[in-house]
């Protein structure tokens, strides 16, 4: 291939950052895939061809429980988190016409710690001895404090969504903000009334921004390993988690090669239909 | 001077001293008008005037802040914008990007709880009126700026509106495009007898399509007329410039015989007018200025022709426009210089710059401002 000087000026250009998209994300990723084909034994890595570690990441009841139960646990922060988000992407476009800028600014306070302290501040709250405990008994609504709220899935769920409600208002914001608003009027003119309006057009054409919330939000919870270690507990445990324990405690880096790369088709397939789902419930514009 | 027929049509839309401001700026100060059924009436005003402030208020997007709306009999204070027998076709067509256009067409009628197959007629006949039939399947992003207007027209008539509200519809369409629209769209709006209000920063536009015009300036209505009275009887200097062209010469009134009016115009000269010729809201002696049309000024080209009065006057420049040339001529004893437009003939060239010209007019195209 022969490049003409525009052609090795455009590569020159964007060399930093395709040699680092290399480096850091298609290496590791290429290693983790021959990893999955090898077998670990004791100390020594067995380099025959094997398809074993994926026959075990499939069939074995362990690791199909915690993959659905990764995916539950996504799926539930997801909704709640793009849930969420659409009233407060709403607002922020439609009702607040001064300081917009202020508002999204406000939207990111929760950025401002590091995401390990927000968690701890979590485990405060809910916690045996927690805020919420100590509240509900000193206000008499409980005699012994609620057990339920920590090391569990629904803490998993509340600390997730609570941390990605950002990365969901934003876009769902964006493209909210992107409808021209004589549309709307346009949709009122012809007899629609607030509801139907928002069914038929303000939703339609949001579509794009809840696709991409939901995608940003689903893909990297369901390999999240930190939130469940901190506040799940033993049944709010993830893939990721048992992916960290094979790579390291289990010195099996094979099977959690296996584990992470099923994993990864797993949330690729679900992140294509929920594309082509949105798509056709109104995210396409003819 | 409203040039009324024997059978005045019922009003369909009353307007009663309607205000609306927002905040400190006041858009409109209380706008009083009678929108008769039938009829193409245009709201005609430079930019900021309240024109689209009016057309929402009627539309319902906005309440006036005092007065009141009635369309067709029926106070429309508390009634929003989809319960109303209006539709609008906005300046920005505001076609739905994500339908089709017979979905956009249809989106009114769905909701109506129509059988399909009704819908699907009633929609191929609107797309039909504006000539867009075959059209039905395609995406917004795939018409041009007129065929998006004529969707945004279709998608308001397949209402059946009593009033349809149209905001500056063609400005954003090329010249020649505009002005076949602009014929279109009139015998269109002949042809199905609804009411259509046009909101128009053109005169001349606004001159083609309408039976009646409402001249708008600062959020008043200045002159509410047919094209033909507008043109004819301006009542202020303002609207006569914002309306074609207008030469303005000073002139002093002096006294004169009972029912009549002595006026000294510069450069004209001396005339007497009946009192009646003078403007309502006018006091004969108050009158210092006269107005007078491009075409109303003849260049007289040959010794035999006469006129009733004739002046003379220097040509500073020419231009021609093929069908017409307009002169510009400073008259003896002006100062600045008059506009006379004059049709070509095939026998007769543009008099050149310099050249000393008899000039004819007379006593009845005058149009008089205090
Ligand atoms: N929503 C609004 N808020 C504040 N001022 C407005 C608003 N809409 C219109 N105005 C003001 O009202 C006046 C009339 O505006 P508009 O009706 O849009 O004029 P036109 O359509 O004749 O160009 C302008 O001075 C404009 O600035
Ligand atoms: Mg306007």
């Amino acid at each position: 291939m022969r490049l003409d000087a525009e052609g090795r000026r455009g590569l020159t250009l964007i060399s930093p950052t395709l040699i680092y998209a290399l480096v850091m994300l298609a290496a590791p990723l290429a290693m983790v895939v021959t990893f999955s084909f090898w077998t670990q034994n004791y100390l020594d890595i067995d380099t025959t061809f094997t398809l074993d570690n994926y026959h075990e990441a499939w069939t074995q009841p362990i690791y199909q429980t915690l993959m659905a139960r990764s995916l539950i646990i996504s799926v539930v922060v997801t909704v709640v988190t793009v849930l969420l988000a659409f009233p407060v992407a709403y607002y922020i476009s439609f009702r607040v016409t001064r300081r917009k800028t202020l508002w999204l600014f406000l939207v990111t306070i929760p950025f401002w710690t590091s995401y390990l302290l927000r968690v701890f501040l979590w485990k405060v709250i809910l916690g045996y001895n927690g805020v919420l405990n100590s509240a509900l008994m000193g206000m008499g609504f409980i005699d012994e404090p609620l057990t339920f709220l920590l090391y569990n899935a629904n803490a998993v769920v509340l600390t997730l969504a609570h941390a990605w409600a950002p990365f969901a208002i934003l876009p769902i914001f964006v493209a909210l903000e992107k409808i021209d608003r004589s549309l709307l009027e346009a949709a009122e003119d012809l007899g629609d009334g607030p509801w139907r309006r928002f069914r038929r057009v303000t939703l339609p054409l949001a579509m794009p921004g809840v696709i991409a919330a939901t995608l940003i939000v689903l893909i990297p919870t369901v390999g999240d390993f930190i939130t469940p270690r901190l506040v799940g507990g033993t049944d709010g445990l993830m893939i990721a988690n048992m992916i960290q324990i094979q790579v390291g405690r289990a010195n099996n880096a094979p099977l959690g090669a296996a584990l992470a790369i099923s994993s990864m088709v797993v949330v690729g397939t679900l992140s294509v239909l929920i594309f082509l789902v949105g798509r056709r419930f109104g995210g396409r514009t003819r | 001077m409203t040039m009324d027929t024997t059978t005045t049509p019922r009003s369909i839309i009353e307007l009663k001293d309607v205000r609306k401001s927002y905040g400190k700026v006041t858009a409109l100060h209380g706008i009083d008008a009678t929108i008769r059924e039938g009829e193409f009436f245009s709201l005609l005003g430079p930019s900021g005037c309240g024109k689209t402030t009016l057309l929402r208020l009627i539309a319902g997007f906005d309440e006036p802040t005092s007065g009141s709306i009635e369309i067709d009999g029926k106070p429309m204070a508390g009634i929003s914008a989809n319960r109303r027998p209006t539709n609008m076709v906005f300046q920005s067509y505001a076609i739905f990007p994500h339908l089709s256009v017979a979905e956009n067409v249809g989106y009114g009628l769905v909701p109506k709880r129509m059988p399909k197959a009704e819908i699907a007629a009633e929609v191929d006949k609107a797309l039909r009126m504006v000539d867009l039939s075959g059209y039905g399947d395609r995406g917004a992003h795939e018409l041009s700026g007129g065929q998006r207007q004529r969707v945004a027209l279709a998608r308001a008539l397949v209402m059946r509106p009593k009033v349809v509200l149209l905001d500056e519809p063609l400005s954003a369409l090329d010249k020649k495009l505009r002005e076949q629209m602009q014929v279109e769209l009139r015998a269109l709006q002949q042809s199905i007898g609804i009411t259509f209000i046009l909101v128009t920063h053109d005169q001349e536009e606004a001159m083609i399509m309408s039976d009646r015009i409402a001249v708008m300036f600062d959020g008043h209505i200045a002159q509410l007329d047919s094209p033909q009275a507008l043109y004819r009887h301006p009542v202020s200097e303002r609207v006569a410039s914002f309306i074609g062209v207008m030469n303005f010469l000073p002139a002093t009134a002096k006294a004169a015989g009972e029912g009549e009016l002595a006026l000294d115009i510069a450069a004209l000269g001396a005339v007497t007018l009946p009192v009646a010729a003078v403007p309502e809201g006018i006091s004969p002696a108050k009158v210092t200025k006269i107005g007078v049309r491009p075409e109303m000024l003849t260049v007289l080209f040959d010794d035999s022709d006469h006129a009733e009065r004739v002046t003379e006057g220097v040509v500073v420049s020419t231009s021609y426009y093929g069908d017409m040339t307009y002169y510009s001529i400073v008259l003896d004893g002006a100062e600045k210089p008059v506009t006379i437009s004059m049709r070509n003939t095939a026998g007769r060239a543009v008099a050149p710059v310099g050249a000393r010209l008899r000039i004819g007019w007379g006593a009845e195209s005058i149009v008089l401002f205090s």
